[in-house]
């Protein structure tokens, strides 16, 4: 504990920028002139195509953002434009406010931890982790106490002289990080840096790292698909979409309030069907739909979010159609169920209309085959611009 | 963890220090760049340098007594064969690289001689040269040196063993006796490849010696590329030959090739087991001259001078396997036991050989390589 | 909570920024254009210097006579059957023998690459001795393999001497380690799990092979090939020894018209004929190989071996042995066995002899040619290195012709005949600046013209393969692109390098053709002093010979054995 706490504040005390008093990422900057990172229109063209379309982006000092996106969204080329490794074909990358035109990637001081880690196979754990202090000309003896404490701090103590090839996902992945970290960066890129892992190890990782970078106030900008690890990691979320930005919020603003029905279906949020909203109902084809006062009137895309699909037990054998439909009861057959966790995801064919997404508690979860009525909670049901 | 990289470091380190060594005993060892140095610095130098084939060769103590003689030292370069030496000679003639050059024979001398490579000089010791060596007696541009024969040559013990005669002249070469014996040399890349045709053309003379070579062809005559090929691997006479199970007994080699195959074998035989047909030799005549825009004319005088002395002529034989053209040179005592003495060689004239030759080879090629 | 907004952000001003930026853009490739340049510099001189220039001078030397140049003359030579029948034997034998090569040597880099079992090393440093042999005594110990009561005569009753089988099989002879140590360094480093993975998948082994690994190899198996190709175009002594004098090359052509004949003008055109072949042969390589040199994943060679595990691999193993030593190890026998079977019955007597001046052939011992080859051969090893290197990491992105270009006229001298360099270096470099007639540096010069497109082709393919986001990865974590190259391609690379630094040093110790045509101060080089032994008569001088090239031999492997010795260690092996 006390050789963390001492890598810590090693840590905070090095960078300049860090708030001793408050290393947290609890302060945030209020202005977009305090921004560590800001893209301005920033623009890569492979050939007629635009990966990265005139993107506007900030990042404030300590913290973190995930950038989230489908494959050839860009995500990755927006990374590689900041590192320096792709120049800009248009607009700026500022770092510290100073404009990064022609700074080689060796003098920017970021940090890159690739999709696959990319550890040098030709050097041993220490060599890795090393590289980047002995590339900055720190003396041998400051070198070593570092890997040893970056090692310590990414839990694989005494590593030093394993073999990389010999290491299992997980432990390259800690080497990956802290290989990453060893220089000080001031701001740390993740490309999927949990992508390869086993879904147990991400979910743990993925909290230790934002603890971790937490503690020691690092900067970090992170790119996944998985949304479940941008949430769970970032102070704020950037949907992007072939090289723009869709949306951008803190976890619960982008989870609550999708920008748009692509944000939402890569969410994960699949129970989506036209509506017309006139005062606190939506007419759909699942028959009416309560919505949440303030939803703006008229035809519109309506979300239901699985939280928001109530099951209750089916009226069983005879069914009554009158008082479902006055009631807004849908009745549903149980298509699929997939255990979470805690919870259970259950894929409805409701009698008419798409299929919905419902989930529940794990004991009240109906099985495959029954059907069930469904009424909705117009918290969870979400109005998308059309 | 940097053992890598610095093994990588210390290997390079390792070969360019071994590389600066090697370089620098080569440097001190051969003393040849620092001598070149002086070539160019003009007259005044004290080096001679004389340009060669590869099979120039002389004494360390011969060339040692040249330098306490005349106060010059003889570097030597060489590069090639004999055509490949007098090649780069004509084509350097602008620059040339040395003061002498030794090594152009009877065969080449016409080309040499044509595209003006030498200056005039009459050696020292020429009235002891006979005058059927000289052949640029009048105008003493190039001074003979040495020469040699090249001969048929046959495997003593096959013809024992055989209870046959060996052939002695040209003519015997096509009886049927020696239907499948002989091997010789591609006139277009061999020098006793060609000499053996114009053996033939002066003894058949221009209008018949394609049809001597008609009769050899069907008389079974092998060609090969090289000496190297005809005497080493398929002549059954030489030792090489027998290692490699050669298997023809006779061969288009030198008048000395005998008292070659008894150096170094103990003890000494009574007969070189290589004899010589000697009625089928061709004389090849090797000269030296000063080559035109020498840096050290007075070296390259001094140099020629030498190589007409007695003690150059006579250590000539077990250096370079020729004969002394001075008539009072002494020839060394395996020579005189194991050689073979050719007393009337068939000869042409440069001219007819320059003049011929393109046509004799390109004729002799449609006989007897189609 | 953070107050940056995102947008789509087409707005106004882009416009005029992107116009800047674009300038950006094009500096970044500006400078990787530069850097690239630096980086081809020092090998584009030397090859301008020391291979334009010199056969540029030859050859205009041909063609230019009496103050007007003489183009008339190509179609004279064109239009002679002889010369395209020369022509077309040339390009045959050689595509032949490349084919022959390729199918007895591949099984070979495989077994020398992946199979671990005693001895390897000494059997991968033995395969490359013939390499360095002079055509001249290797083409004799071929008779006794081929010729008459040779191996195929006394067991199948064949005569394959003066045969064109006879040239093949001494083309696979000379060749078999161009295509084990080219093929075989990249081979070693494949990730064995990827051929893994797609057996999983349900590709039986042979599917595996054919998916997986030979396209992954195929670039340095191109690369083999084309070298293979190259040195077989330009073969002289195994044609003339073996073939006999019906068989004939461009190259033995040029010899004669240059070095005999004197008739530049043909051997001129026959030069230009030759650089076509060549051309057309680097295009034709060039198109197969580009687009599918692709990054690989490349592990620690010490990883992929294994001992010979099932029936198939130890059968696999035994062929390679049989080949090996029937096709290398029996001529070699041969020559050692004939160094010591003197007049006086088996001895030593030849390699004392070695150590006398008296021989007559030589004003030093000839032993003393051990030093000098070594010295030339080492400081030939240095320039190709360093030219061949620089050179390699330059063309490592692939782009652009002018860059296709420069990689094609590295190997050029490949395909280039020796006596063409040997007498372009005597009328190019005889004034200043570069007057260097009498200097040693001519033969390490001439020396490393050859091994410098083997260190280019031997690298090229790993360094291509090396992944670029570990280049990436180690520039954002600081390193200058001089340090990526030293931390990164340097290790990944060393081991390439040694193979390519031993065929350098192989090649520089074997050469024989320039060399012989170069006029030097009395240093004769070990194949130099073989040729001038054996082109006298006598047991002993034959005998010296032999002796001689059995120490040549000695002196390759060893200097192989060390080379690969020095070889940097993979990571782990603290």
């Amino acid at each position: 504990m006390t050789e963390i706490r001492k890598a810590v504040t090693e840590m905070t005390t090095t960078n300049p920028t860090a708030d001793q008093t408050n290393p947290t990422h609890m302060a945030k900057p209020s202005a977009m002139g305090s921004a560590l990172l800001r893209l301005e229109a920033a623009t890569v063209r492979y050939g007629e195509r635009a990966a990265l379309d005139a993107v506007d982006l900030a990042v404030a000092e300590h913290e973190i953002v995930s950038v989230l996106g489908p494959s050839g969204s860009g995500k990755s080329t927006l990374l590689r434009a900041v590192a320096g490794l792709r120049p800009l074909d248009a607009g700026r990358v500022l770092l510290d406010g100073a404009d990064q035109r022609g700074v080689p990637p060796h003098r920017r001081g970021v940090g890159l931890m690739f999709q696959d880690h990319q550890l040098f196979p030709q050097r041993d754990v220490g060599g890795n982790v090393g590289f980047g202090p002995r590339m900055h000309k720190a003396p041998r003896e400051q070198r070593e106490h570092r890997v040893a404490e970056l090692l310590e701090l990414v839990g694989l103590p005494g590593a030093q002289g394993r073999a990389v090839a010999a290491l299992s996902g997980g432990e390259q992945q800690r080497v990956a990080l802290a290989r990453a970290l060893a220089p000080e960066p001031r701001l740390l890129m993740l490309d999927e840096p949990l992508g390869q892992l086993d879904r147990s190890l991400r979910e743990r990782l993925v909290v230790e790292l934002r603890q971790l970078f937490g503690r020691l106030g690092t900067t970090v900008l992170a790119v996944t698909h998985d949304q479940g690890e941008a949430f769970a990691l970032a102070d704020r979320v950037v949907v992007m979409r072939d090289g723009t930005i869709a949306q951008t919020g803190t976890p619960l603003e982008v989870w609550q309030h999708p920008a748009d029905e692509f944000v939402a279906r890569f969410l994960g949020f699949d129970s989506i069907t036209d509506a017309v909203v006139a005062g606190g109902a939506a007419t759909t084809e699942w028959g009416t739909l309560p919505v949440p006062p303030g939803t703006p009137q008229g035809p519109c895309r309506l979300l239901v979010r699985p939280t928001g699909v109530l099951l209750s037990a089916a009226p069983a054998p005879a069914p009554a159609p009158a008082s479902a439909a006055d009631e807004g009861a849908l009745r549903c057959e149980v298509v699929a169920r997939t255990f979470r966790g805690g919870h259970v995801a259950v894929t409805l064919r409701p009698e008419r209309g798409p299929r919905l997404e419902a989930e529940c508690a794990l004991r009240a979860a109906p099985r495959e085959g029954d059907t069930v009525a469904v009424t909705f909670d117009p918290q969870d049901v979400v109005a998308l611009p059309a | 963890m940097r053992t890598t990289a610095r093994r990588a470091v210390s290997a390079l380190a390792l070969a360019t220090a071994a590389t600066a060594v090697l370089a620098a005993c080569g440097s001190s060892g051969s003393s040849g760049t620092d001598d070149g140095k002086a070539t160019g610095s003009g007259g005044g130098s004290k080096t001679v340098t004389l340009v060669s084939h590869d099979s120039f060769a002389a004494s360390k103590s011969v060339l040692a007594q040249f330098t306490k003689e005349t106060g010059y030292t003889v570097k030597v370069l060489r590069g090639g064969d004999a055509g490949a030496a007098v090649n780069q000679a004509i084509l350097t003639k602008d620059h040339p690289r040395g003061d002498v050059f030794f090594g152009v024979d009877n065969t080449l001398l016409s080309r040499a001689l044509d595209n003006g490579l030498f200056e005039p000089y009459t050696a020292k010791d020429l009235a002891h040269v006979p005058q059927d060596v000289q052949l640029d007696a009048g105008k003493h541009r190039v001074t003979p040196i040495d020469s040699g024969d090249v001969c048929v040559n046959y495997d003593r013990g096959y013809f024992t063993a055989h209870h046959l005669a060996p052939p002695q002249t040209f003519a015997d070469l096509v009886k049927p006796a020696y239907k499948n014996l002989l091997v010789t040399e591609n006139v277009s890349t061999s020098s006793p490849g060609l000499a053996f045709l114009l053996g033939s053309a002066a003894t058949y003379g221009d209008g018949g010696w394609q049809d001597y070579w008609k009769q050899l062809k069907s008389n079974g005559v092998e060609v090969v590329d090289s000496w190297e090929q005809a005497y080493n691997d398929r002549f059954s006479g030489s030792s090489a030959g027998k290692q490699a199970k050669g298997d023809r007994p006779l061969v288009v080699s030198y008048a000395s090739s005998p008292p070659a195959e008894v150096v170094g074998v103990t003890p000494e035989p009574a007969q070189s087991p290589v004899g010589v047909a000697t009625g089928t030799c061709f004389r090849q005549i090797e000269f030296a001259g000063l080559l035109h825009g020498a840096k050290n004319t007075a070296g390259g005088k001094a140099l020629i001078d030498f190589m007409l002395s007695r003690t150059f002529q006579q250590d000539m034989p077990l250096q370079m396997y020729v004969d002394p053209v001075r008539d009072d040179a002494v020839e060394p005592p395996v020579f005189v036991k194991y050689g073979a003495k050719v007393d009337h060689p068939a000869t042409l004239s440069p001219d007819t050989i320059a003049a011929k030759r393109d046509d004799w080879v390109g004729a002799w090629n449609g006989i007897v390589l189609k | 909570m953070s107050v940056l907004r995102t947008g789509h952000g087409r707005g106004a001003g882009t416009g005029d920024r992107r116009g800047v930026q674009d300038g950006a853009a094009r500096a970044a490739r500006t400078r990787a254009a530069l850097v690239r340049g630096a980086l081809m510099a020092l090998p584009l001189l030397f090859f301008a210097a020391f291979f334009g220039y010199p056969v540029a001078a030859i050859v205009g030397r041909g063609l230019h006579q009496g103050g007007r140049w003489q183009f008339g003359r190509v179609g004279d030579v064109l239009g002679d059957p002889a010369v395209r029948h020369v022509l077309w034997f040339t390009c045959w034998q050689a595509a032949a023998s490349t084919a022959l090569t390729l199918l007895l040597a591949l099984p070979g880099a495989y077994v020398l690459a992946r199979l671990d079992f005693p001895g390897r090393r000494l059997l991968r440093a033995v395969v490359t001795v013939p390499f360095v042999l002079p055509t001249v005594v290797a083409g004799s110990a071929f008779l006794a393999l081929l010729g008459r009561d040779g191996f195929t005569d006394s067991l199948l009753g064949v005569r394959l001497d003066t045969s064109v089988w006879a040239i093949l099989i001494a083309h696979v002879f000379f060749n078999y380690a161009v295509v084990v140590r080219t093929v075989g360094g990249l081979w070693a480093q494949l990730d064995p799990a990827q051929e893994e993975a797609a057996r999983m998948l349900g590709a039986g082994r042979l599917a595996a092979w054919r998916r997986v690994t030979l396209p992954a190899l195929l670039p340095s198996v191109a690369a083999a090939a084309l070298m293979v190709f190259l040195f077989t175009f330009t073969s002289f002594g195994v044609i003339q020894i073996l073939g006999g004098p019906t068989y004939s090359t461009l190259e033995v052509e040029i010899y004669r018209q240059t070095a005999e004949v004197f008739d530049l003008p043909t051997a001129a055109v026959l030069t230009l004929v030759q650089f076509a072949a060549v051309l057309a042969i680097l295009a034709l390589h060039g198109w197969t190989v580009r687009r599918r040199e692709s990054a690989l994943r490349l592990v620690d060679p010490a990883r992929t071996a294994h001992r010979p595990g099932g029936p198939g691999e130890r059968a696999l193993l035994g062929a390679v042995l049989a080949v090996v030593a029937l096709v290398v190890l029996l001529p070699l026998g041969v020559l050692v066995a004939r160094s010591f079977d003197t007049p006086n019955g088996y001895g030593l007597a030849f390699y004392r002899a070695l150590g006398s001046t008296d021989g007559g052939t030589f004003s030093v011992a000839p032993w003393q040619t051990v030093g000098n080859s070594l010295r030339f051969a080492a400081v030939a090893t240095v320039i190709a290195l360093v030219v061949g290197g620089l050179a390699a990491a330059a063309l490592v992105r692939r782009s652009g012709r002018l860059l296709r270009g420069f990689d094609a006229l590295l190997m050029l001298p490949l395909g280039t005949s020796a006596v063409t360099i040997g007498f372009g270096f005597l009328i190019a470099l005889d004034k200043p600046p570069l007057d260097l007639r009498d200097s040693w540096l001519l033969v390490p010069l001439a020396q490393a013209l050859v091994g410098a497109p083997f260190v280019v082709r031997v690298m090229l393919p790993v360094l291509r393969a090396v992944d670029d986001r570990l280049r990436e990865a180690a520039a954002v974590l600081g390193a200058s692109p001089w340090r990526v190259w030293r931390e990164v391609d340097l290790p990944m690379v060393s081991r390439a390098a040694a193979i390519a630094a031993g065929f350098a040093f192989a090649v520089s110790l074997g050469e024989f053709g320039a060399t012989v045509f170069i006029a030097r101060p009395d240093d004769p080089t070990l194949p130099v002093a073989v040729a001038r032994l054996l082109g006298r008569a006598g047991p002993m001088n034959y005998g010296q010979a032999m002796a001689l090239s059995t120490v040549l031999m000695a002196v390759c492997a060893a200097s192989l054995l060390v080379l690969e010795n020095l070889r940097t260690p993979s990571a782990g092996e603290l």
